[in-house]
């Protein structure tokens, strides 16, 4: 089971957790990342952020990744929940749930998911300061996260 | 007809979220179409579009190379992303 959701709303980490379960008791780990707006980027403080994407194209590239995570380990289920719209410093931005019969499963897919989703997803953040607003920089060490993963063939 | 959409700084740059370009032989690969929109669009454009690390997308998957286009297709062009 692969989900996506792109969404204005907030979200309950632990009603998204307990939907990983099938029901079964197949699973034996589920891993979770979530990601925060931090109050500071880079030395610069942050009062709020706009978090722009690309409809349609957004959703397809995370089923995408999703999809690749399948194919490389065997996950039982995994989903993304990513907000866009005004977002604001201690906010919940994204999460990843993965869930598998073993724990390495788990923890691997879960952050290639994030990596992948890093580097893949077309979202934009732009933060709003003290100082006005700017557009926040694509970062050289996401993309290497990413690359990791194509060196490492080992699950 | 040629849906193109732009994302981010770059909407932002140009003022503007998208153009539509009506279909014809000569804007039937990316690069056709960026020069076209260039053209039209004047030297703003010409630099904002030409920067190196534009991303551009047909019907929505990122192309790295030049490709062909059909009437109808999606294309985007956006700045590299930022998400997570």
């Amino acid at each position: 089971m692969l989900s996506v959701s792109v969404q204005f709303e907030d979200f309950d980490t632990s009603v998204l957790q307990r939907q990983l379960l099938a029901g079964a008791c197949e699973e034996g780990a589920i891993a979770t990342f979530t990601g925060y707006v931090r109050a500071a980027n880079t030395g610069r403080e942050v009062r709020g952020m706009e978090l722009e994407h690309y409809p349609g194209m957004t959703e397809s590239s995370i089923k995408g990744i999703l999809e690749r995570a399948g194919e490389r380990w065997p996950l039982l289920a995994a989903s993304v929940v990513h907000r866009v719209g005004r977002l604001r410093p201690g906010d919940q931005i994204v999460w990843v749930g993965v869930s598998s019969a073993h724990r390495g499963t788990s923890f691997s897919a879960c952050e290639f998911i994030m990596d992948y989703l890093k580097n893949e997803a077309p979202f934009w953040k732009k933060e709003e300061g003290p100082q006005g607003t700017n557009w926040v920089e694509a970062r050289a060490d996401d993309r290497d996260r990413a690359s990791r993963w194509d060196e490492d063939t080992q699950p | 007809m040629l849906r193109v959409l732009f994302f981010a700084r770059v909407k932002e740059e140009l003022g503007c979220p998208g153009v539509d370009v009506p279909w014809d032989n000569a804007v039937a690969d990316l690069d056709s179409l960026q020069a076209r929109l260039c053209r039209d669009g004047g030297p703003r454009w010409q630099e904002v579009l030409n920067r190196t690390n534009m991303i551009r997308a047909v019907n929505q998957c990122v192309v790295a190379e030049n490709t062909g286009l059909n009437d109808g297709d999606e294309v985007a062009f956006f700045p590299p992303v930022t998400g997570g």
